[in-house]
This record gives structure tokens, sequence and C-alpha cells, in this order.
């Protein structure tokens, strides 16, 4: 956990927000999808969020379900995601590394057992997409127990008592949701007032980042400027991977293009 | 957090496993349940909808050549009789009452065999509202004049080519869509399954079928059954017929799940009989999973039996012991469906078929009287072109 707070601080002094990509570990390969990740943090990303492919990934558009298809595909599980990520641990020691992944993935594997395999390789986060609030005590129980942040969702029509118990319960960072609906750069984000990331920070929440339709330096930009510490970027990048993945090298180029684009604009 | 009105977990299952931003939908609707069940105006109009419209209370049948043994009466819930051709319109009628309590205009749903999409079409052009269904693009197929009849009823049909084609992703896809239109729109889900509050207001929707079943089958036989079969899909129309008979503990609850090809095949539907736990579509239940986690896709001949995972309610039943639950495989279900064409002059649905012929098994080995009900819960009309080419093809 300490490594986003680690990272959130050296952004202040730096004046900066956070850029963090998303892709799905193993898309479209296992072995590529470790050179794309490499590629990612090489470019300038600021953490990671990484999936873990799910068969039916029910919040998230055709994009990432197509990432969770190839994944699957290519025979990644979730013990090949975790050989992955530890593999990028041993590679940066200090980035920001969080899970997304679904609920059933965690209970196959046992909640507590699960959290200890992913504190052994390295995630500073877990955010379970089909997981809400008052489901999470267990989850969230033994994320803190093997020191992972739990990541929590405000969805746009939160309400104050639940931002009041996100803000005591999140650790890590706060995964704003820029719109309703699921993943996918064809919905493009909807700002977030400056009135709405003032009231969610005045429960001093941990650090807001704002995702979902996040696709242009000027999304990146924009959420910064309404106040959030930073955006995130899936569906855009799952895109480059999709359309190159015939072409490695062009794939990785333009990843490393696109990622530094948006970094610039933080 | 603002508390949940009710309950959502049946002993350790249930539960409510959704996305943040769908809460305050299923929260609304619970609301929206909650006080309806206050409102005499609304019991009333329920009531009026399904008896003018629907045609309840549907009748009780005492099958008069079926029975493989003079010791067993068989007795059929005729729910194929409803409106619609399955148990499905009642629960409909009921969430497209809410659906207008809360101010919403639009529907979304999935449906399996067609039955629920059918049934939501027809109340939707009934009570004025604009719906969409998605369906599996394999079911679609084997389920034809049940897309006609939505069409004609002026409902949106869209096929779904995701995952399996079939009933899971068609979910899926209606999660998805709501997640975005929350706002406007009801997603009308057609079991007893998915997140709370939807086993409870569907089973709450459909447990008049056990209660006229009850008082039916006192009257002719002046005594409760010795058992109630259903089949299970998600499991509405076995909840709704068991639900008023849990308390009668000398009542069998049967459950029969689709046994597809087999359960030692992995080609069947049966979540039930797998003894395996794991979260889908909203709840903690039965599911067929791998040991990663992985949803398994289900296999069964009929559509609407065709899920990989269980209301959680059944789940619950099973555990306390309360509720007992097997598989019936395809061809068994195909031979008491053309059974009881023969036999009684009444072609059933490829879903409730499974529930007789597993009665028909029961039968077979009684050694004393014994009174079975069977909840016949739809009618086959829409099932005649796929085992006429079933039957054709000989692949069974
Ligand atoms: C006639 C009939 N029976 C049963 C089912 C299975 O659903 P459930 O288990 O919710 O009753 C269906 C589903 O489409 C159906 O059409």
């Amino acid at each position: 956990m300490k490594r986003y707070k680690q990272m959130f601080s050296r952004l202040q002094s730096e004046q900066r927000g956070a850029f963090v990509p998303f892709v799905t570990i193993g898309d479209p390969t296992p072995e590529l999808s470790f050179e794309i990740i490499k590629t990612l943090i090489d470019a300038g990303a600021d953490a990671l969020e990484l999936g873990i492919a799910f068969s039916d990934p029910i919040a998230d558009g055709p994009t990432i379900q197509g990432a969770n298809i190839r994944a699957l595909a290519a025979g990644v599980t979730p013990a090949i995601s975790f050989d992955v990520i530890s593999k990028i641990r041993a590679y940066h020691p200090t980035i920001p590394i969080g899970l997304l992944l679904y609920s059933n993935l965690v209970m196959a594997r046992g909640i507590d057992h699960f959290y200890a395999q992913a504190a052994q390789a390295g995630v500073d986060s877990v955010l379970i997409a089909d997981v809400p609030l008052h489901e999470s005590k267990l989850f969230r129980q033994s994320a803190i127990k093997h020191d992972i942040a739990p990541i929590y969702i405000v969805p746009p029509n939160v309400d104050d008592d639940d931002l009041r118990e996100i803000a005591s319960y999140g650790r890590g960072y706060t995964y704003l949701l820029s719109r309703a609906g699921v993943t996918g750069a064809e919905t493009v984000a909807a700002m977030p007032t400056s009135e709405l990331i003032a009231r969610i920070r005045s429960y001093n929440p941990a650090p807001p980042l704002l995702g979902f339709g996040i696709s242009t330096p000027a999304h990146v930009k924009d959420a910064i400027q309404s106040g959030a510490a930073g955006a995130i970027s899936g569906s855009a990048i799952v895109k480059l991977i999709e359309q190159y993945q015939a072409e490695p090298t062009v794939m990785l180029a333009q990843l490393k293009q696109f990622v530094s684009n948006m970094k610039a604009a933080t | 957090m603002s508390e949940l009105k009710l309950n959502p977990y049946f002993g350790q299952y249930g539960g409510m496993f959704v996305p943040q931003l769908l809460v305050p939908a299923l929260k609304q609707l619970e609301q929206a349940y909650v006080d309806a069940l206050e409102d005499p105006a609304f019991h009333a109009e329920f009531q009026q909808l399904l008896t003018e419209y629907a045609g309840r209370p549907t009748p009780l049948t005492l099958c008069r050549n079926i029975s493989p043994n003079p010791l067993v009466k068989i007795y059929l819930k005729r729910e194929d009789l409803l409106h619609g051709g399955a148990h499905k319109t009642n629960q409909v009628l009921g969430q497209a009452l809410l659906t207008k309590r809360m101010g919403k205009k639009e529907v979304i749903a999935e449906t399996g065999a067609g039955q629920h999409g059918v049934a939501t079409a027809l109340a939707c052009a009934l009570l004025g509202l604009k719906c969409r269904i998605y369906m599996g693009a394999k079911d679609i197929e084997r389920q034809q004049p049940n897309v006609f009849r939505m069409k004609l009823m002026g409902a949106t049909v869209i096929p779904v080519t995701s995952g399996s084609g079939t009933l899971k992703d068609a979910v899926n896809e209606a999660m998805r869509d709501w997640s975005a239109s929350y706002d406007t729109t009801h997603y009308m889900l057609g079991t007893a399954a998915g997140p709370h509050p939807f086993p409870t207001i569907v089973r709450d929707f459909q447990k008049m079928i056990g209660e006229e079943a009850k008082q039916q089958i006192l009257k002719a036989e002046g005594k409760l059954p010795d058992a109630v079969i259903a089949c299970v899909g998600g499991g509405s129309n076995a909840i709704g017929i068991f639900a008023d008979f849990i308390p009668d503990e000398q009542v069998k609850l049967i459950g029969v799940e689709p046994g597809g090809k087999g359960i030692e095949t992995h080609h069947h539907g049966a979540a039930l009989s797998t003894g395996s736990y794991g979260i889908l579509h909203g709840a903690y239940t039965a599911i067929m999973q791998t040991t990663d986690g992985q949803i398994e896709e289900s296999y069964s001949i009929s559509a609407g039996l065709d899920y990989p995972a269980v209301g959680p309610q059944h789940t619950h039943l099973q555990q306390i012991g309360r509720a007992q639950y097997v598989a019936i495989n395809d061809d068994e279900a195909l031979a008491a469906f053309q059974e009881l064409a023969k036999a009684e002059g009444i072609i059933p649905a490829l879903e409730s078929s499974h529930a007789l012929a597993y009665a028909l098994k029961l039968a077979a080995q009684a050694t004393e009287p014994t009174v079975l009900l069977v909840n016949l819960s739809g009618r086959g009309d829409k099932d005649l072109a796929h085992v006429h080419s079933v039957l054709a093809g000989g692949s069974l």
C-alpha cells in the first residue's frame, strides 16, 4: 500500500497528476503481455491497473470483453496472471500495481488465500468490479491483513452515507467513475464538476482517480483540472493491442506513443 | 449506507454482488416492492390482471392415462394454460406494475426459451412500456416462434453472440445495458435468481402457483401431496410451487435440473448437482465453474433450463435438506414430452418435461399409494420445430 502513498507524494511535489493505464494480463499472450506492461511503465505510467481475465465480465464493454476472451483463449489462468505480475514487480520494484477482477475469481481460490497470493506477487491494491460497499467486508478484511489496499468505486450517483464509508474503508486510491455504463471508449468520459470532486474530497478519501471513457490527453487534463488526482485509461489502450496483435513491434511503438502523450497531459 | 429493507440472503446464499453503480437501482426496486406490498391498490390491480387478463387460477389436472403405476396419481398444475404459455406471465405482470410505480417507461429483459421474453413483451404491450429483450443467438435459432411472438407484440429482440450465445450471455448483456440506463429503465429479470431483491420479488410474484395448487389438491384428495416436483432453470416455477409447501415438512419438494447429455459428460445445466458454489450474476449460489472460477457453459436441449447457476433460495433449501434436486437427461425429457402428448393430449414445454420425466420415474418405483404434484410450467408450442428436427435427425 505504501507504494501509492509514495507515488502520490512524488506527484504532489512535481505538481502533476497520475496517469494509470489498464490492460488485461495475458492479452493477447502471456509473453507479449509482459512486454506490453514493460512498455507502459517505460513510457511513463505512474501506476498500473491490471485485469485478470474472467469468463463473464459484466462491467465491461466490447473492447475489454475482447481482451478477456483473447487472454482466456491463450490459456491464461489466475496462476499465470500472478506469474506475470511477479515478473513486473521484479522489473520495477516501486510502481504501484492494482488488480481489477471479478468476485468469483477471488471466491474460487478462497478469499484469504487469494489476497495472500496477490501480496506475494507484489500487488498493491485490489478492486473487485462486482463487490459493492455493503458486500465488501470479508474482502476488505483480508486485503488489509495482507497489506493490500481495498479500492472502492465512487459512481456519479453516490450518496453522502456511501462516501463516508468509502472514505473510511478505502486505501490506496479511490476509483471515481466518470459516468454510468460499462467500460469503453465509445462513450466518452463525462467530466465531474469541481463541486462533485470537492464534495468527495471533503470526506478525505484516498486520492480519487477518474476512470471510464478516458481516451485522449484532453480527458486526462480535464480530469486533473476538475480536481482528480489522476486518470485511468483502459479501453483506448486495449484497442491498440487488439488492432496490432499481429504486429507486436508496431503495437509496442504505438502503446509507447499513446502513454507518453497521456502522461504529458498530467 | 442506507440499509436494505429485506434480507438479501437465504442462509449463506444470495446477496447483491453487482457493480456499485447498480446498487441504487436495486435499492430503488426493493423500496418500490416494499411500498407496493403495503398498498391495497397494488394488490387489487395485480390480482385483477392475473384473473381477467392472464387467466388465473390455472386448473389442476389429474392425469388419466400416463401414470405407469395404479398406486400413483399424478396431478399437473397447468401453468401451460396461462396466457403467454408459461408461468413467466405471473411475475412479469407484478414487475411491470412496479416499473410503473417507479416512474420508469422502459424495460430490459433477458430470455432463454423466449418465454420470459414473450411474457415481458405482452406485459409491456398491455401496460404501455417500451421493451428490448436480449436473447442468445443460439436460443434465437431454437426458439423461432417465440422470437416472432415478441416482435409481434412490439418488443425489440437483440441477439447476443458473446460467450455461448445462451441465457447466461443474455443476462450479461442485460446487466451491461442496465448499468447505463437504470435512470429510465427497469431490468425485468426473468427468474428467481440474480442479485437481491430479484430472488425474493420473483418468488413472491410466483407463489400463487403453490397456494392455488395446495387448495386444489386438498379439495381433490383431502390431503397434501406426497411430493411436489418442478423443473429448475433459474428456479422461478419451482420456488413458485414450493413456497407455500415449505412449512409442510411431510411434503417432499423435488427440483429437477437439466442433465443434458449426462452429468458425467459435463454437457448439462445441473448447477445444484455439481456441489460447487460461487458468484454469478449478483448472487452467491450453486454454479457451474472450473477450479479457477471461470463460469462453464451449460447445455440442455431445453433453452429455458440452459443456465449454469440457480436461484440462491434453492441452494439454501438443498443445503438445509428441505428440498432435493435431481437431474433428468435430454432423452428422458424428450420421451416424457412425447408420452404426455400421446397419453393425455397435452404438449408440455421441454422444460416442464424434465419435471414430468422425474415424476414418471418416481411413480414407476412406488410401492404404496402416492400423490405427485407436477408443475407443468409451460406448453410446448415453442418447442415443436426444435423437437421435430431432433426427432427427424435421430440425434437422440
Ligand atoms: C416453460 C418453462 N419452464 C421453466 C423454465 C425455467 O425457468 P425457471 O426455473 O425460472 O422456472 C422456463 C424458462 O424459460 C420455461 O419457459
